[in-house]
């Protein structure tokens, strides 16, 4: 009894210590005004005047300044068309991706599978200032477009959403390839040859069997893009330009440039509030398709 | 009232429904079907018999279009189908693994061939729902694949390939998943749903009860050749060789020399020591030729005196016993140390047997009993 309980335990005590304190600490940064002190938001909890005055002094100012200023709910559409957009170019060069692994030469795929995940051995950093050395105006992209003939003068990517969205397939093209692999792999040959022999072309087989069996691995790809590009900072601040509004960037100006923390905080936990809804889509799809395959 | 004899292989006028013209199929290096020739008609419910590898069901995924021939030709109706793709053949096949599809309901499963026909909706359903009584799954339409029995999965996939009312039915292992006693019910099923619909069939399988039950003709097959392509009935009496009749129930094999002694009279000398076995043979051999004769154990006879006008008889002691219930069968080791199997109906209560282990026995059997074969 008291194993079973510690071993339920350990799970619960990371989520609190890691996810619900830090969160909670947030939520209170974002219903306090900003201050200049150290740390620069006030109030501080005090011993001596105890908990009432110190939740008197909390509001919700901050959230709804999110709605006064457009820039937010700007940057929050911005950023949800940016991830709808990147999930859709990611599956549709995952989906194909995929279904080559799945179909390659048995022999063959733990390599092919190697080098979709080798990429992830060199730090994500670099990667993404790789890409500004390819699609600089000087870059290599540019230098061979211009080299085989087919521009005279250089394309601008750099610095353009267009490479926003070059970085975010490029970067989590992995997530998406492995759910959809691993169902297209699971799937039976012999489906496709039942569907062949009752009538169907190559085309409406594929269409009517493929897609449709391997639907979870999409949907857990799309969702494994489509999470972390909502609120992706790295690459809209490396690769995008001065029009790319993503929330991940004016997260990071509002806690860095402007040192308004409580504002910061407010963005934060409005765009985890956005992500629950995609998150607890995917839990329910995680959870149908164990059901289904038992 | 006679009832008209189906055998339309006898017949020189009737044209088979598929016709394998010298047809040679290589995989790489591997010779899968070797030079093969041969006709099956219509109505006939065709067996195709032999071990893993023989190269049965590569016959079939030819015929269903999942592999073309190498060499040769395929006629269906009299019309070449190596260039027809799978889903342009007037055939379908219902897979070894059923290949149900998962994401379907039972009804979308048997409706999937004729939706591809682009047939109007009420067609549709009225052909689904007479697939649906004659298989018994009108209570399980709406449910999905996974909530079904074995059996049931096996009678959807068998509605689903008859749906589109081919001209020939291809079944690949089609029993093998079940138990047995579902599987013995399932077989007098299948033949009862051939007769109705009268379609083709043709069946893969490596259990040659199965084969023996359903089918008007079995062939045998072996490394890619036909090794004989006949009647059940034929196969298991009449086997043309040591192969097939090892391969089609139980047998003895006695090995010796032939000595002809009259007309179709045979004297074969075996192990030395015995005296020689009187046997009559259609098959001719020459003095000194090296036979097989190979002999059922239930057309040999057990018993605890020496029989009086028996063509055969040779003495021994019994070194097992195999009780199936119904019957018995005795493993009788000869002096020479040769055994010989014979089986007999257990016609009286098991402990009223008439044997036991180390009784001294006759084994008998007449003349005809036997096959002499040469190879």
């Amino acid at each position: 009894m008291m194993r079973r309980f510690v071993l339920i335990a350990i799970p619960y005590l990371w989520l609190l210590a890691l996810f619900l304190v830090p969160f909670a600490i947030v939520f209170k940064i974002a219903l306090s005004d900003a201050a200049i002190a150290r740390p620069p938001y006030f109030p501080q909890f005090d011993w001596v005047e105890g908990i009432g005055a110190f939740l008197a002094e909390l509001d919700f100012e901050n959230f709804v300044w999110l709605t006064e200023d457009d820039l937010y709910w700007k940057a929050y559409l911005s950023s949800l068309r940016i991830a709808f957009i990147s999930t859709f170019l990611t599956l549709l060069v995952g989906y194909p991706m995929a279904y080559g692994m799945a179909r390659a030469p048995e022999e063959w795929r733990p390599t092919l599978m190697m080098l979709v995940i080798l990429p992830f051995w060199t730090s994500f950093l670099i990667r993404v200032y790789a890409w500004m050395g390819i699609l600089s105006n000087e870059g290599l992209l540019n230098q061979f477009l211009i080299w085989t003939g087919l521009i005279d003068s250089p394309l601008t990517i750099l610095n353009t959403n267009t490479a926003v969205y070059i970085g975010i397939v490029y970067t989590y093209f992995p997530f998406m390839i492995l759910p959809i692999y691993s169902a297209l792999e699971r799937l039976d040959g012999s489906l496709i040859e039942a569907a062949e022999d009752l009538g169907c072309s190559r085309l409406q087989a594929f269409w009517l069997v493929t897609i449709p069996l391997s639907r979870a691995g999409i949907i857990a790809g799309c969702f494994l893009v489509f999470i972390p590009t909502l609120g992706e900072f790295v690459i809209p601040s490396l690769l995008g330009g001065s029009d790319t509004l993503m929330i991940g960037k004016v997260l990071w100006e509002e806690f860095f440039s402007n040192r308004d923390w409580p504002v910061a905080s407010a963005v934060a936990v409005v765009l985890l509030l956005l992500l629950i809804v995609p998150i607890v889509l995917f839990q329910r799809n995680q959870q149908k398709q164990q059901e289904a395959e038992q | 009232m006679t009832i008209p004899v189906f055998e339309p292989w006898n017949d020189p006028e009737a044209k088979p429904l598929i016709q394998f013209q010298n047809v040679t199929k290589r995989f790489g290096e591997f010779t899968a079907i070797d030079d093969l020739t041969l006709g099956i008609y219509e109505r006939e419910f065709f067996a195709l018999l032999g071990p893993s590898g023989c190269g049965k069901t590569t016959m079939m995924r030819m015929l269903a279009g999942f592999e073309t021939p190498t060499d040769g030709k395929i006629y269906l109706s009299g019309q070449d189908i190596a260039p027809v793709p799978p889903n342009k053949r007037l055939v379908n096949m219902m897979f070894q693994s059923y290949a149900l599809f998962p994401h379907l309901s039972i009804w979308d499963n048997i409706a999937f061939g004729l939706k591809r026909e682009n047939k109007p909706k009420h067609d549709i359903e009225e052909r689904v729902q007479e697939m649906l009584r004659l298989t018994r799954l009108e209570k399980f339409a709406r449910r999905k694949p996974h909530q079904i029995s074995g059996g049931q999965r096996q009678r959807v996939a068998l509605a689903r390939s008859l749906a589109k009312a081919p001209k020939l039915l291809l079944l690949d292992e089609p029993l093998g998943a079940l138990d047995k006693k579902l599987r013995q019910d399932t077989q007098f099923e299948l033949m009862d749903i051939q007769e109705k619909t009268g379609t083709t069939f043709v069946i893969v399988t490596h259990d040659q009860e199965e084969a023996m039950t359903v089918a008007s003709r079995v062939a045998v097959m072996d490394n890619g050749k036909l090794v004989q392509v006949a009647t059940p009935d034929r196969i298991y009496e009449n086997p043309n060789s040591v192969y097939v009749a090892d391969f089609i129930g139980d047998v003895n094999i006695i090995e010796g020399t032939a000595k002809p002694t009259g007309p179709d009279q045979y004297d074969i000398t075996w192990k030395e020591g015995a005296e020689p076995l009187n046997v009559k043979s259609q098959n001719s051999f020459s003095d000194g030729q090296t036979c097989h004769l190979a002999i059922r154990p239930e057309k040999v006879t057990i018993s605890a005196d020496k029989p009086a006008d028996a063509d055969n008889a040779v003495q021994g002691r019994v070194l097992d016993i195999a009780y199936l219930g119904n019957i018995s069968t005795y493993h009788v080791e000869l002096p020479t140390g040769a055994v010989i199997k014979a089986q007999t109906a257990n016609t009286r209560r098991i402990a009223r047997r008439a044997f036991t282990w180390e009784d001294p026995v006759w084994l008998s059997w007449t003349a005809t009993a036997g096959v002499l074969l040469a190879e």
